[in-house]
């Protein structure tokens, strides 16, 4: 009988070891990126990255077109695909318990979800962009929306799905009518998630470069024309890294930096958001 | 197995008593499995009725039919006949939601909204009456009151209802089903969840509420039902096997099923 408990421990004792190892394995990967990031983005790292524009090879110059332009694109691409997850996700979660349109829509959806985002690119370079004919800000915001709407649809319906039945029930025994019972309890009551998934898909699309490689492509000089080609990080950093010039290639570095602190600030937003919403 | 409504009905309580529901030849199906076999009674105005019986019996989903509750989810219907008021509830041109307004419910588990104490109450109301802030805040406290809340509540009106103790929030919900002045009160096991001392606060509640409301009430405690109620049905695999007044389904039982769950033969 001794003899199996100490063999039980030695088990458990291999056990945790060979967790320990490949959570060591795996993280030591994500440090190493992130070492090499910080080490060569901050050398990079100064005032002019948010003053000037990108520059032409072999002068000074900064960021400042991609930033805002990547800012500007994460913006209307969240406002524009945020509203219909959120649609969709209280039809899927709220209406969807009957016929065969709600499983359908969440098929499509998750395979939406898991899509590569260079097709999302090239269905809206095939629909929109060769429509019109140049590249322009909004088909970079439309692409990012589509990759907004899935991650929203989907922590939309999650959340809600969250909600005991018991609170529907409760509002709808006072005669509350089901949107109203949806509008003031069971959305109010997953506020934090929601926001969260939003954040989420945020970070998600700052640091997209796929999609907007087809559709806003990129732009040497500021500009706030929506409906021109508009400079964004991502594909900033693509094509200086590839680049054969020090100083461009020094950019990419401090782009690639500038948008792996705002996806960490995000996440770590989202995580607090959350925490102080389910704390409540 | 039929029920006996009638003929242990008449030796009931002084005052004069009028049918506010008259359940007929309800059957209620979950998919294909039938959850309630030609259930025959009447609940009466003013009263507090009872239904007692094992799990899975049929109870809750009796009380689930009066309000309609089951129609949130698919594949539960129910056939026959619930008057109130001269129509049939289970009509399908039955406007649901008048329905619920007027047979309000309280269910196992305390549900409080996420909003405050006031909100958690004027909700309700804000859906049936234009109230002005003077008279909103009066349902408010009337409401509290006959819920025994209102000492407790009035300093922490604008505080979360979620942060209130079980028995609180318990007490909150039924104040909600009150607000809004309904005709017809459903308790779903009000107590289960609950301490002995909130427990006790709740029976007296509903001994003070029927003074202005019909109550049904499904309940897992015999002595609570024994305590509460004026009529108790005793249920068993969807059947009703016994309807009538509560001392003499207690004491005096007709049939030898109930008085084998009664004195804990069984169940």
């Amino acid at each position: 009988m001794f003899s199996i408990y100490s063999r039980r421990l030695f088990v458990n004792r291999l056990n945790l070891v060979m967790a320990l190892a490949a959570m060591a394995f795996g993280l030591s990967f994500l440090l190493w990126i992130l070492f090499t990031l910080f080490q060569a983005g901050f050398n990079a790292f100064s005032l002019d990255l948010f003053t000037q524009t990108t520059p032409p090879p072999g002068s000074k110059g900064g960021l400042l077109n991609a930033i805002m332009g990547s800012l500007s694109m994460a913006a209307i691409g969240t406002l524009l695909g945020t509203p219909v997850g959120i649609f969709a996700g209280i039809y899927l979660a709220e209406y969807g318990s009957r016929g065969w349109l709600a499983p359908s829509t969440r098929f499509i959806n998750d395979i939406l979800l898991s899509a590569p985002s260079i097709i999302i690119g090239l269905f809206i370079y095939a629909i929109y962009v060769l429509q019109a004919g140049h590249f322009s800000a909004w088909a970079g915001s439309v692409a990012l929306a589509l990759i907004v709407i899935p991650v929203v649809v989907r922590t939309t319906e999650n959340m809600l799905r969250l909600v005991p039945d018991s609170l529907r029930e409760a509002a709808v025994a006072l005669g509350t009518p089901q949107w109203k019972m949806i509008l003031m309890v069971t959305l109010r009551s997953v506020r934090a998630g929601i926001m969260t998934g939003v954040l989420l898909a945020v970070a998600r699309i700052s640091g997209e470069t796929a999609p907007l490689l087809f559709t806003a492509l990129n732009n040497q000089f500021w500009t706030t024309n929506l409906n021109a080609p508009m400079s964004n990080l991502p594909v900033v950093i693509f094509q200086f890294a590839m680049s054969p010039y020090k100083d461009w290639q020094a950019l990419a570095w401090a782009g690639a930096l500038l948008i792996t602190l705002a996806v960490l600030v995000l996440n770590i937003v989202a995580r607090i958001l959350f925490r102080q919403g389910s704390a409540r | 197995m039929k029920s006996e409504t009638a003929a242990t009905r008449s030796d009931s309580a002084a005052a004069p008593v009028a049918t506010k529901m008259a359940i007929r030849h309800l059957d209620f199906f979950y998919g294909k499995f039938q959850a309630l076999k030609d259930i025959n009674l009447d609940i009466e105005e003013r009263r507090v009725t009872a239904f007692i019986g094992p799990s899975g019996c049929g109870k809750s989903t009796l009380l689930r039919t009066l309000n309609r509750m089951y129609l949130l989810y698919p594949g539960q219907r129910a056939a026959g006949e619930i008057m109130l008021d001269g129509s049939n509830i289970l009509d399908p041109g039955t406007d649901l939601n008048k329905l619920r307004a007027k047979v309000g419910m309280v269910f196992q588990k305390p549900t409080p909204f996420p909003m405050s104490i006031y909100d958690n109450i004027a909700f309700g109301v804000r859906l049936y009456e234009k109230l002005s802030r003077r008279q909103m805040d009066e349902r408010v406290e009337w409401a509290l009151t006959k819920a025994a809340m209102w000492d407790e509540a009035k300093d922490k009106l604008k505080q979360s209802g979620m942060a209130l103790s079980g028995g609180q929030q318990q007490r909150l919900c039924i104040a909600r089903a009150v607000a809004v002045k309904p005709e017809v009160v459903l308790l779903d096991e009000p107590t289960s969840a609950l301490d002995p001392l909130s427990t006790a606060r709740i029976e007296e509640l509903v001994h003070d509420l029927k003074k202005d409301f019909t109550i049904a009430i499904v309940t897992h405690n015999m002595q609570q039902a024994a305590r509460i109620s004026d009529y108790t049905g005793y249920m068993y695999l969807g059947e009703l096997i016994e309807f009538g007044v509560t001392d003499t389904i207690f004491i005096k039982p007709a049939k030898k099923e109930t008085e084998d769950y009664i004195t804990g033969r069984f169940g």
